[in-house]
Protein backbone atom coordinates (compact mmCIF):
# COMPACT_ATOMS: atom_id res chain seq x y z
CA UNK A 1 0.00 0.00 0.00
CA UNK A 2 1.76 3.54 -1.24
CA UNK A 3 2.14 6.14 1.98
CA UNK A 4 -0.44 8.47 0.23
CA UNK A 5 -3.10 5.72 -0.49
CA UNK A 6 -2.35 4.36 3.65
CA UNK A 7 -2.70 8.20 4.83
CA UNK A 8 -5.83 9.29 2.70
CA UNK A 9 -7.26 5.81 4.53
CA UNK A 10 -6.21 7.11 7.69
CA UNK A 11 -7.27 10.58 7.25
CA UNK A 12 -10.85 9.31 6.21
CA UNK A 13 -11.49 6.30 9.00
CA UNK A 14 -12.71 4.27 5.78
CA UNK A 15 -12.28 1.01 7.55
CA UNK A 16 -14.01 2.70 10.91
CA UNK A 17 -16.96 3.62 8.39
CA UNK A 18 -16.89 0.46 6.56
CA UNK A 19 -17.29 -1.45 9.91
CA UNK A 20 -20.35 0.86 10.94
CA UNK A 21 -22.09 -0.38 7.42
CA UNK A 22 -21.97 -3.66 8.54
CA UNK A 23 -23.08 -2.90 11.66
CA UNK A 24 -25.77 -0.92 10.39
CA UNK A 25 -26.59 -3.83 7.74
CA UNK A 26 -27.36 -6.04 10.90
CA UNK A 27 -29.72 -3.69 12.52
CA UNK A 28 -31.97 -5.60 9.59
CA UNK A 29 -31.28 -8.77 10.15
CA UNK A 30 -33.74 -11.41 12.44
CA UNK A 31 -33.20 -11.40 15.86
CA UNK A 32 -31.79 -15.23 17.57
CA UNK A 33 -32.64 -14.62 20.69
CA UNK A 34 -35.63 -16.89 22.10
CA UNK A 35 -37.80 -15.97 24.38
CA UNK A 36 -36.71 -18.71 27.02
CA UNK A 37 -39.42 -20.06 29.10
CA UNK A 38 -42.26 -19.64 26.44
CA UNK A 39 -39.84 -20.62 23.32
CA UNK A 40 -37.22 -23.25 23.71
CA UNK A 41 -34.46 -24.10 21.49
CA UNK A 42 -34.51 -27.49 19.03
CA UNK A 43 -33.80 -30.92 20.57
CA UNK A 44 -33.58 -33.72 18.76
CA UNK A 45 -34.23 -37.78 19.50
CA UNK A 46 -30.75 -38.02 21.22
CA UNK A 47 -31.07 -35.71 23.51
CA UNK A 48 -30.07 -36.71 26.58
CA UNK A 49 -31.36 -35.02 29.31
CA UNK A 50 -33.26 -36.32 32.91
CA UNK A 51 -33.11 -39.92 33.62
CA UNK A 52 -36.64 -41.83 33.94
CA UNK A 53 -38.03 -45.46 34.45
CA UNK A 54 -39.95 -47.05 31.92
CA UNK A 55 -42.46 -49.71 32.13
CA UNK A 56 -44.32 -51.96 29.77
CA UNK A 57 -47.57 -50.85 28.23
CA UNK A 58 -49.07 -53.47 30.84
CA UNK A 59 -47.72 -51.57 33.59
CA UNK A 60 -45.05 -54.05 35.22
CA UNK A 61 -41.34 -52.61 35.34
CA UNK A 62 -39.29 -52.81 32.46
CA UNK A 63 -35.72 -52.82 34.72
CA UNK A 64 -34.83 -56.62 35.99
CA UNK A 65 -32.08 -55.25 38.13
CA UNK A 66 -28.78 -56.71 35.43
CA UNK A 67 -26.68 -54.11 37.01
CA UNK A 68 -25.12 -53.13 33.56
CA UNK A 69 -25.93 -49.48 33.92
CA UNK A 70 -24.78 -48.90 37.76
CA UNK A 71 -21.38 -51.02 35.90
CA UNK A 72 -20.90 -48.88 33.20
CA UNK A 73 -21.59 -45.39 34.85
CA UNK A 74 -18.27 -43.57 34.34
CA UNK A 75 -19.05 -41.72 37.71
CA UNK A 76 -20.58 -44.03 39.92
CA UNK A 77 -24.06 -42.85 40.23
CA UNK A 78 -26.12 -45.55 40.35
CA UNK A 79 -26.96 -47.56 42.93
CA UNK A 80 -28.82 -50.62 42.46
CA UNK A 81 -30.08 -53.63 44.93
CA UNK A 82 -32.45 -56.14 44.09
CA UNK A 83 -34.05 -59.39 45.88
CA UNK A 84 -36.49 -61.88 44.27
CA UNK A 85 -40.06 -60.64 44.46
CA UNK A 86 -43.00 -62.67 45.85
CA UNK A 87 -43.76 -64.16 42.45
CA UNK A 88 -39.80 -64.90 41.30
CA UNK A 89 -39.01 -62.39 39.34
CA UNK A 90 -35.73 -60.66 39.71
CA UNK A 91 -36.50 -56.61 40.23
CA UNK A 92 -34.80 -53.88 41.94
CA UNK A 93 -35.62 -53.48 45.83
CA UNK A 94 -33.61 -49.99 45.64
CA UNK A 95 -32.89 -47.56 42.26
CA UNK A 96 -31.04 -44.78 43.25
CA UNK A 97 -29.25 -42.09 41.06
CA UNK A 98 -27.24 -39.35 42.37
CA UNK A 99 -27.76 -36.38 39.63
CA UNK A 100 -25.19 -34.46 40.95
CA UNK A 101 -22.85 -36.70 40.05
CA UNK A 102 -24.24 -37.89 36.66
CA UNK A 103 -21.84 -36.88 34.17
CA UNK A 104 -25.21 -37.32 31.46
CA UNK A 105 -22.79 -39.52 28.82
CA UNK A 106 -25.67 -41.47 28.39
CA UNK A 107 -24.07 -44.82 28.90
CA UNK A 108 -26.31 -46.20 31.11
CA UNK A 109 -29.23 -46.15 28.22
CA UNK A 110 -26.47 -47.41 25.89
CA UNK A 111 -26.12 -50.55 28.10
CA UNK A 112 -29.56 -51.21 29.07
CA UNK A 113 -30.77 -54.56 27.65
CA UNK A 114 -34.69 -53.66 28.19
CA UNK A 115 -34.68 -49.92 27.52
CA UNK A 116 -35.50 -49.23 30.85
CA UNK A 117 -33.37 -46.53 32.00
CA UNK A 118 -33.01 -44.02 29.74
CA UNK A 119 -32.34 -40.16 29.63
CA UNK A 120 -35.28 -38.06 28.47
CA UNK A 121 -35.66 -34.69 26.79
CA UNK A 122 -36.56 -33.05 30.51
CA UNK A 123 -33.79 -30.04 30.78
CA UNK A 124 -35.60 -28.54 33.04
CA UNK A 125 -35.36 -29.95 36.76
CA UNK A 126 -33.60 -27.44 39.08
CA UNK A 127 -34.11 -27.68 42.64
CA UNK A 128 -34.02 -25.55 45.53
CA UNK A 129 -31.68 -28.27 47.58
CA UNK A 130 -29.22 -30.69 46.65
CA UNK A 131 -31.28 -33.71 48.61
CA UNK A 132 -34.39 -33.13 45.88
CA UNK A 133 -31.54 -34.41 43.05
CA UNK A 134 -30.59 -37.65 45.06
CA UNK A 135 -33.29 -39.25 42.91
CA UNK A 136 -34.69 -42.53 44.12
CA UNK A 137 -36.50 -45.35 42.10
CA UNK A 138 -40.15 -44.17 42.69
CA UNK A 139 -38.97 -40.17 41.62
CA UNK A 140 -37.60 -42.16 38.71
CA UNK A 141 -40.80 -44.28 37.99
CA UNK A 142 -42.69 -40.71 37.94
CA UNK A 143 -40.63 -39.72 35.71
CA UNK A 144 -41.47 -42.27 33.31
CA UNK A 145 -44.53 -41.86 33.45
CA UNK A 146 -45.08 -38.47 33.12
CA UNK A 147 -42.64 -38.20 29.62
CA UNK A 148 -43.56 -42.15 28.38
CA UNK A 149 -45.21 -40.67 25.00
CA UNK A 150 -42.16 -38.69 23.90
CA UNK A 151 -39.40 -41.06 25.35
CA UNK A 152 -41.22 -43.58 22.98
CA UNK A 153 -41.40 -41.45 20.09
CA UNK A 154 -37.54 -40.51 20.56
CA UNK A 155 -36.68 -44.48 20.86
CA UNK A 156 -38.51 -45.30 17.93
CA UNK A 157 -37.43 -42.73 15.30
CA UNK A 158 -33.76 -43.36 16.81
CA UNK A 159 -33.86 -47.51 16.42
CA UNK A 160 -32.53 -47.08 12.59
CA UNK A 161 -29.24 -45.82 14.57
CA UNK A 162 -28.93 -47.93 17.76
CA UNK B 1 12.52 15.08 52.56
CA UNK B 2 14.93 12.26 52.53
CA UNK B 3 14.46 9.45 49.37
CA UNK B 4 12.13 6.43 50.15
CA UNK B 5 12.62 3.45 47.85
CA UNK B 6 9.44 2.48 46.55
CA UNK B 7 8.93 -1.74 45.97
CA UNK B 8 6.99 -2.99 43.00
CA UNK B 9 3.31 -3.58 43.50
CA UNK B 10 2.46 -6.97 43.46
CA UNK B 11 -1.29 -8.04 41.83
CA UNK B 12 -3.30 -10.28 41.15
CA UNK B 13 -5.42 -11.22 37.93
CA UNK B 14 -7.95 -13.68 38.75
CA UNK B 15 -9.12 -16.50 39.22
CA UNK B 16 -12.36 -14.80 38.85
CA UNK B 17 -11.56 -11.96 36.47
CA UNK B 18 -13.36 -12.30 33.23
CA UNK B 19 -10.37 -11.70 30.65
CA UNK B 20 -8.65 -14.60 32.98
CA UNK B 21 -10.56 -16.97 30.57
CA UNK B 22 -11.87 -19.30 33.56
CA UNK B 23 -9.62 -20.17 36.20
CA UNK B 24 -6.52 -18.94 35.49
CA UNK B 25 -4.42 -16.57 38.30
CA UNK B 26 -1.84 -14.77 37.45
CA UNK B 27 0.37 -12.68 40.42
CA UNK B 28 1.60 -9.77 38.54
CA UNK B 29 4.84 -7.62 39.62
CA UNK B 30 4.65 -4.60 38.80
CA UNK B 31 6.18 -1.50 38.11
CA UNK B 32 4.32 1.46 37.27
CA UNK B 33 1.92 0.11 34.41
CA UNK B 34 4.56 -2.33 32.98
CA UNK B 35 4.96 -5.86 34.00
CA UNK B 36 8.23 -7.21 35.46
CA UNK B 37 6.83 -10.61 36.31
CA UNK B 38 4.06 -13.17 35.15
CA UNK B 39 3.55 -15.94 37.48
CA UNK B 40 0.32 -18.14 36.90
CA UNK B 41 -0.94 -19.82 39.31
CA UNK B 42 -2.78 -23.07 37.70
CA UNK B 43 -4.37 -26.10 39.69
CA UNK B 44 -7.25 -24.60 40.26
CA UNK B 45 -9.37 -26.99 38.18
CA UNK B 46 -7.56 -29.64 38.70
CA UNK B 47 -9.77 -33.10 38.72
CA UNK B 48 -7.12 -35.71 38.50
CA UNK B 49 -8.44 -36.67 35.07
CA UNK B 50 -5.29 -38.70 34.18
CA UNK B 51 -5.40 -40.66 37.78
CA UNK B 52 -8.96 -40.98 37.36
CA UNK B 53 -8.55 -42.66 33.50
CA UNK B 54 -6.29 -45.67 35.51
CA UNK B 55 -9.17 -46.59 37.32
CA UNK B 56 -11.19 -46.79 34.31
CA UNK B 57 -12.52 -48.81 31.53
CA UNK B 58 -11.36 -47.52 28.12
CA UNK B 59 -14.69 -46.68 27.25
CA UNK B 60 -15.51 -44.92 30.87
CA UNK B 61 -12.60 -43.08 29.80
CA UNK B 62 -14.04 -41.30 26.70
CA UNK B 63 -16.12 -38.78 29.07
CA UNK B 64 -13.01 -37.70 30.77
CA UNK B 65 -12.06 -36.17 27.62
CA UNK B 66 -14.71 -34.25 26.64
CA UNK B 67 -14.13 -32.57 29.93
CA UNK B 68 -10.67 -31.44 29.31
CA UNK B 69 -10.82 -28.70 26.61
CA UNK B 70 -14.69 -27.79 27.00
CA UNK B 71 -14.69 -25.83 24.11
CA UNK B 72 -14.24 -28.92 21.44
CA UNK B 73 -14.88 -31.83 23.12
CA UNK B 74 -14.83 -34.03 20.15
CA UNK B 75 -11.30 -33.38 19.03
CA UNK B 76 -9.89 -34.48 22.41
CA UNK B 77 -12.33 -38.01 22.06
CA UNK B 78 -10.54 -38.40 18.79
CA UNK B 79 -6.77 -38.57 20.33
CA UNK B 80 -7.85 -41.12 22.72
CA UNK B 81 -9.74 -42.89 20.40
CA UNK B 82 -6.81 -43.36 17.99
CA UNK B 83 -4.27 -43.91 20.63
CA UNK B 84 -6.35 -47.27 22.02
CA UNK B 85 -7.08 -48.15 18.00
CA UNK B 86 -3.62 -48.06 17.52
CA UNK B 87 -2.79 -50.23 20.31
CA UNK B 88 -5.43 -52.64 19.72
CA UNK B 89 -4.37 -52.22 15.73
CA UNK B 90 -7.50 -51.65 14.54
CA UNK B 91 -8.74 -48.88 12.16
CA UNK B 92 -12.23 -47.29 12.31
CA UNK B 93 -14.24 -47.77 8.93
CA UNK B 94 -14.12 -45.09 6.12
CA UNK B 95 -17.63 -44.03 7.11
CA UNK B 96 -16.38 -43.33 10.43
CA UNK B 97 -13.50 -41.47 9.61
CA UNK B 98 -14.77 -39.08 7.37
CA UNK B 99 -17.77 -38.28 10.16
CA UNK B 100 -14.93 -37.47 12.59
CA UNK B 101 -13.26 -35.59 10.12
CA UNK B 102 -15.97 -33.76 9.65
CA UNK B 103 -17.07 -32.97 13.41
CA UNK B 104 -12.88 -31.90 14.40
CA UNK B 105 -13.31 -29.70 11.64
CA UNK B 106 -16.73 -27.99 12.56
CA UNK B 107 -15.38 -28.19 16.40
CA UNK B 108 -12.16 -26.45 14.60
CA UNK B 109 -14.35 -23.77 13.65
CA UNK B 110 -16.52 -23.76 16.99
CA UNK B 111 -12.74 -22.89 18.87
CA UNK B 112 -11.88 -20.13 16.61
CA UNK B 113 -15.10 -18.53 16.58
CA UNK B 114 -14.86 -18.79 20.69
CA UNK B 115 -11.45 -17.43 20.92
CA UNK B 116 -11.58 -14.72 17.73
CA UNK B 117 -14.44 -13.07 18.98
CA UNK B 118 -13.55 -13.31 22.98
CA UNK B 119 -10.39 -12.19 21.84
CA UNK B 120 -11.86 -8.95 20.22
CA UNK B 121 -14.20 -8.76 23.26
CA UNK B 122 -11.00 -8.14 25.78
CA UNK B 123 -9.61 -5.71 23.76
CA UNK B 124 -13.31 -3.42 23.54
CA UNK B 125 -15.26 -4.63 20.64
CA UNK B 126 -18.38 -6.09 21.76
CA UNK B 127 -20.21 -6.75 18.62
CA UNK B 128 -18.65 -9.75 16.63
CA UNK B 129 -19.50 -11.80 19.78
CA UNK B 130 -22.94 -12.22 19.26
CA UNK B 131 -22.28 -12.82 15.85
CA UNK B 132 -19.72 -15.48 16.86
CA UNK B 133 -21.95 -16.65 19.40
CA UNK B 134 -24.95 -17.24 17.25
CA UNK B 135 -23.10 -19.80 14.79
CA UNK B 136 -21.95 -21.26 18.49
CA UNK B 137 -25.04 -22.01 18.97
CA UNK B 138 -25.87 -23.47 15.26
CA UNK B 139 -23.03 -25.62 16.03
CA UNK B 140 -24.14 -27.13 19.66
CA UNK B 141 -27.21 -27.96 17.93
CA UNK B 142 -25.39 -30.18 15.18
CA UNK B 143 -23.16 -31.78 18.03
CA UNK B 144 -26.63 -32.53 19.94
CA UNK B 145 -27.89 -34.05 16.90
CA UNK B 146 -24.77 -36.28 16.39
CA UNK B 147 -24.39 -37.04 20.08
CA UNK B 148 -27.42 -36.07 22.15
CA UNK B 149 -25.32 -33.19 24.07
CA UNK B 150 -24.43 -30.08 23.00
CA UNK B 151 -21.30 -30.28 24.65
CA UNK B 152 -19.92 -33.20 26.79
CA UNK B 153 -20.37 -35.48 23.39
CA UNK B 154 -19.06 -38.78 24.43
CA UNK B 155 -19.59 -39.47 20.57
CA UNK B 156 -16.22 -40.78 19.01
CA UNK B 157 -15.41 -43.99 20.88
CA UNK B 158 -12.52 -46.31 20.42
CA UNK B 159 -13.49 -47.79 16.82
CA UNK B 160 -15.76 -45.48 15.43
CA UNK B 161 -18.33 -43.22 16.26
CA UNK B 162 -21.17 -43.42 18.71
CA UNK B 163 -23.80 -43.55 15.92
CA UNK B 164 -24.55 -42.94 12.39
CA UNK B 165 -25.64 -39.14 11.44
CA UNK B 166 -29.18 -38.99 10.08
CA UNK B 167 -29.74 -37.46 6.30
CA UNK B 168 -31.14 -34.45 7.21
CA UNK B 169 -28.10 -33.30 10.14
CA UNK B 170 -25.71 -33.83 7.00
CA UNK B 171 -28.14 -32.14 4.77
CA UNK B 172 -28.54 -28.92 7.51
CA UNK B 173 -24.63 -29.11 7.95
CA UNK B 174 -23.97 -28.32 4.17
CA UNK B 175 -26.54 -25.50 4.37
CA UNK B 176 -24.82 -23.92 6.97
CA UNK B 177 -21.45 -24.67 5.70
CA UNK B 178 -22.36 -22.69 2.61
CA UNK B 179 -23.98 -19.66 4.66
CA UNK B 180 -21.36 -19.32 7.39
CA UNK B 181 -17.89 -17.37 5.27
CA UNK B 182 -20.41 -14.51 5.22
CA UNK B 183 -20.31 -14.33 8.65
CA UNK B 184 -16.64 -14.26 8.38
CA UNK B 185 -16.05 -11.91 6.16
CA UNK B 186 -18.67 -9.81 8.49
CA UNK B 187 -16.09 -9.89 11.13
CA UNK B 188 -13.17 -9.29 9.02
CA UNK B 189 -15.00 -6.55 7.44
CA UNK B 190 -15.48 -5.30 10.96
CA UNK B 191 -12.34 -5.93 12.68
CA UNK B 192 -9.53 -6.97 10.50
CA UNK B 193 -8.62 -3.56 9.30
CA UNK B 194 -10.10 -1.88 12.38
CA UNK B 195 -6.88 0.71 13.79
CA UNK B 196 -8.32 0.17 17.42
CA UNK B 197 -7.82 -3.94 17.37
CA UNK B 198 -4.45 -3.23 15.78
CA UNK B 199 -2.99 -1.25 17.89
CA UNK B 200 -4.01 -3.44 20.51
CA UNK B 201 -2.66 -6.76 19.05
CA UNK B 202 -0.11 -5.35 16.42
CA UNK B 203 3.39 -6.39 17.78
CA UNK B 204 1.96 -7.93 21.09
CA UNK B 205 3.01 -10.87 22.26
CA UNK B 206 5.88 -11.19 18.88
CA UNK B 207 7.74 -14.69 18.87
CA UNK B 208 10.20 -15.86 16.39
CA UNK B 209 10.55 -19.30 15.20
CA UNK B 210 12.59 -20.38 17.42
CA UNK B 211 11.62 -19.30 20.68
CA UNK B 212 8.00 -20.77 19.93
CA UNK B 213 9.78 -24.11 19.47
CA UNK B 214 11.65 -23.82 22.59
CA UNK B 215 8.86 -23.04 24.65
CA UNK B 216 6.73 -25.60 22.98
CA UNK B 217 4.53 -23.86 20.65
CA UNK B 218 1.88 -26.05 18.34
CA UNK B 219 -1.31 -25.19 16.06
CA UNK B 220 -2.34 -21.49 15.37
CA UNK B 221 0.77 -20.05 17.54
CA UNK B 222 3.43 -21.96 16.04
CA UNK B 223 1.80 -21.01 12.41
CA UNK B 224 1.47 -17.80 13.36
CA UNK B 225 5.79 -17.32 13.48
CA UNK B 226 6.10 -18.62 10.50
CA UNK B 227 6.43 -22.27 10.85
CA UNK B 228 3.93 -24.31 8.66
CA UNK B 229 3.77 -27.31 11.00
CA UNK B 230 0.45 -28.65 10.82
CA UNK B 231 -0.56 -32.17 12.38
CA UNK B 232 -3.00 -33.18 9.30
CA UNK B 233 -0.33 -32.51 6.74
CA UNK B 234 2.76 -33.25 8.44
CA UNK B 235 1.68 -36.70 10.22
CA UNK B 236 -1.63 -37.33 8.44
CA UNK B 237 -4.20 -39.32 10.54
CA UNK B 238 -7.66 -40.37 9.53
CA UNK B 239 -8.78 -39.44 5.61
CA UNK B 240 -6.86 -36.08 6.22
CA UNK B 241 -4.06 -36.67 3.64
CA UNK B 242 -6.96 -37.53 0.52
CA UNK B 243 -8.05 -33.54 1.54
CA UNK B 244 -7.44 -30.71 0.24
CA UNK B 245 -6.98 -27.67 2.21
CA UNK B 246 -3.76 -25.03 2.68
CA UNK B 247 -1.85 -24.57 6.25
CA UNK B 248 -2.21 -20.43 6.84
CA UNK B 249 0.93 -18.94 8.35
CA UNK B 250 2.10 -15.80 9.50
CA UNK B 251 5.09 -14.45 10.26
CA UNK B 252 5.64 -12.51 13.18
CA UNK B 253 4.03 -14.40 15.15
CA UNK B 254 2.12 -11.45 17.31
CA UNK B 255 -1.27 -11.42 18.62
CA UNK B 256 -2.75 -10.06 15.51
CA UNK B 257 -0.93 -12.77 12.94
CA UNK B 258 -2.85 -15.43 15.27
CA UNK B 259 -6.06 -13.79 14.83
CA UNK B 260 -5.40 -14.26 11.05
CA UNK B 261 -3.93 -17.49 11.06
CA UNK B 262 -7.19 -18.95 12.90
CA UNK B 263 -9.60 -16.53 10.67
CA UNK B 264 -7.82 -18.07 7.48
CA UNK B 265 -8.53 -21.91 9.54
CA UNK B 266 -11.31 -21.07 9.71
CA UNK B 267 -12.26 -20.69 6.00
CA UNK B 268 -9.93 -23.87 5.25
CA UNK B 269 -12.38 -25.79 8.06
CA UNK B 270 -15.31 -24.72 5.97
CA UNK B 271 -13.60 -26.15 2.63
CA UNK B 272 -12.55 -29.50 4.67
CA UNK B 273 -16.50 -29.96 5.27
CA UNK B 274 -17.58 -29.42 2.36
CA UNK B 275 -15.36 -32.50 0.78
CA UNK B 276 -16.24 -34.59 3.63
CA UNK B 277 -19.78 -34.01 3.10
CA UNK B 278 -19.34 -34.41 -0.68
CA UNK B 279 -17.08 -37.76 -0.14
CA UNK B 280 -19.45 -39.26 2.44
CA UNK B 281 -19.10 -42.89 1.81
CA UNK B 282 -21.76 -45.27 3.18
CA UNK B 283 -20.80 -48.18 5.47
CA UNK B 284 -20.57 -49.55 8.98
CA UNK B 285 -19.50 -46.38 11.42
CA UNK B 286 -17.84 -48.96 14.08
CA UNK B 287 -15.47 -51.53 13.98
CA UNK B 288 -17.56 -54.84 13.24
CA UNK B 289 -16.01 -56.57 15.76
CA UNK B 290 -18.14 -57.26 18.68
CA UNK B 291 -15.47 -58.11 21.02
CA UNK B 292 -14.56 -54.35 20.69
CA UNK B 293 -17.33 -52.30 19.54
CA UNK B 294 -21.00 -53.27 20.88
CA UNK B 295 -23.42 -55.09 18.75
CA UNK B 296 -26.87 -52.97 17.13
CA UNK B 297 -29.74 -53.47 19.63
CA UNK B 298 -31.62 -56.05 17.08
CA UNK B 299 -28.90 -58.25 16.76
CA UNK B 300 -28.39 -57.98 20.87
CA UNK B 301 -32.38 -59.04 21.10
CA UNK B 302 -32.26 -62.07 18.83
CA UNK B 303 -28.43 -63.55 18.87
CA UNK B 304 -27.70 -65.29 22.22
CA UNK B 305 -23.69 -64.63 20.86
CA UNK B 306 -24.61 -60.76 20.83
CA UNK B 307 -26.42 -60.74 24.23
CA UNK B 308 -23.15 -61.98 25.27
CA UNK B 309 -20.71 -59.16 23.72
CA UNK B 310 -23.34 -56.75 25.12
CA UNK B 311 -23.19 -57.91 28.62
CA UNK B 312 -19.09 -58.23 28.34
CA UNK B 313 -18.45 -55.12 26.69
CA UNK B 314 -20.36 -52.78 29.22
CA UNK B 315 -19.21 -54.37 32.13
CA UNK B 316 -15.92 -55.60 32.06
CA UNK B 317 -14.56 -53.61 28.68
CA UNK B 318 -12.42 -54.81 26.17
CA UNK B 319 -9.07 -56.34 26.84
CA UNK B 320 -6.23 -54.51 25.08
CA UNK B 321 -2.90 -55.87 24.01
CA UNK B 322 0.43 -54.68 26.58
CA UNK B 323 2.26 -51.60 24.93
CA UNK B 324 2.60 -48.01 24.82
CA UNK B 325 1.59 -45.18 22.45
CA UNK B 326 1.52 -41.76 21.73
CA UNK B 327 -1.19 -40.56 19.06
CA UNK B 328 -1.62 -36.98 18.58
CA UNK B 329 -4.13 -34.66 16.99
CA UNK B 330 -4.28 -31.44 15.62
CA UNK B 331 -6.62 -29.92 17.75
CA UNK B 332 -7.56 -26.34 17.21
CA UNK B 333 -5.49 -25.15 19.80
CA UNK B 334 -1.99 -26.76 18.83
CA UNK B 335 -1.13 -30.61 19.46
CA UNK B 336 -3.63 -32.53 21.71
CA UNK B 337 -1.09 -35.91 22.29
CA UNK B 338 -2.48 -38.52 24.36
CA UNK B 339 0.37 -41.12 25.55
CA UNK B 340 -1.09 -44.41 26.43
CA UNK B 341 0.32 -47.67 28.44
CA UNK B 342 -1.63 -50.28 28.42
CA UNK B 343 -0.75 -53.83 30.17
CA UNK B 344 -2.86 -55.81 28.77
CA UNK B 345 -6.06 -55.55 30.86
CA UNK B 346 -9.34 -53.70 30.55
CA UNK B 347 -7.61 -50.30 31.41
CA UNK B 348 -4.99 -48.00 31.32
CA UNK B 349 -1.90 -48.30 32.85
CA UNK B 350 -1.15 -44.77 32.21
CA UNK B 351 -2.39 -42.35 30.29
CA UNK B 352 -0.89 -38.80 29.93
CA UNK B 353 -2.21 -36.03 28.20
CA UNK B 354 -0.24 -33.55 26.33
CA UNK B 355 -2.42 -30.40 26.12
CA UNK B 356 -1.32 -27.67 24.00
CA UNK B 357 -2.53 -24.74 26.69
CA UNK B 358 0.20 -25.85 28.81
CA UNK B 359 2.94 -25.14 26.67
CA UNK B 360 1.69 -21.94 25.47
CA UNK B 361 0.93 -20.72 29.23
CA UNK B 362 4.58 -21.31 30.10
CA UNK B 363 5.70 -18.88 27.27
CA UNK B 364 3.16 -16.17 29.09
CA UNK B 365 6.08 -14.12 31.19
CA UNK B 366 8.43 -14.47 28.71
CA UNK B 367 6.00 -12.45 26.19
CA UNK B 368 4.33 -10.64 28.83
CA UNK B 369 7.47 -9.15 30.33
CA UNK B 370 8.43 -5.50 30.18
CA UNK B 371 4.82 -4.78 28.28
CA UNK B 372 1.78 -2.89 29.51
CA UNK B 373 -0.61 -4.15 31.71
CA UNK B 374 -3.43 -4.17 29.06
CA UNK B 375 -0.71 -6.22 26.78
CA UNK B 376 -1.34 -9.41 29.00
CA UNK B 377 -4.69 -9.37 28.78
CA UNK B 378 -4.33 -9.87 24.88
CA UNK B 379 -2.03 -12.22 25.58
CA UNK B 380 -3.99 -14.51 27.24
CA UNK B 381 -6.76 -14.23 24.44
CA UNK B 382 -4.69 -15.03 21.79
CA UNK B 383 -2.90 -17.92 23.74
CA UNK B 384 -6.02 -19.45 23.36
CA UNK B 385 -5.73 -20.78 26.88
CA UNK B 386 -8.84 -23.25 28.60
CA UNK B 387 -7.98 -24.10 31.54
CA UNK B 388 -9.93 -27.91 31.53
CA UNK B 389 -6.95 -28.74 29.57
CA UNK B 390 -4.02 -27.10 31.47
CA UNK B 391 -5.13 -28.17 35.04
CA UNK B 392 -6.42 -31.48 33.39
Amino acid sequence: MSLIEQATKSLFLSELIKGMGITFRHMFSPTATVNYPYEKGPISARFRGEHALRRYPNGEERCIACKLCEAVCPAQAITIEAEPRSDGSRRTTRYDIDMVKCIYCGFCQEACPVDAIVEGPNFEYATESREELLYNKQKLLDNGERWESEIAANLASEAPYR
Amino acid sequence: MSETRIKNMTINLGPQHPAAHGVLRLVLEMDGEVVERVDPHIGLLHRGTEKLIEHKTYLQAVPYFDRLDYVVPMNQEHAFALAVERLLGIEAPLRAQYIRVLYSEIGRISNHLLNICVMILDVGAFTPYFWGFEEREIIMEFYERASGARMHAAYFRPGGVASDLPPDLLRDIGEWNKRFPKVIDDIEGLITENRVFKQRTVDIGSTSPAEAFDWGFSGPMLRATGVAWDLRRNQPYEVYDELEFSIPVGTTGDGYERYLVRMAEMRESVKIIDQCLARLPDGPVKVVDNKISPPSRSQMKNSMEALIHHFKLYTEGYHVPAGETYAAVEAPKGEFGVYLVSDGSNKPYRCKIRSPGFAHLQALEYVSRNRMLADVVVNIASMDIVFGEIDR
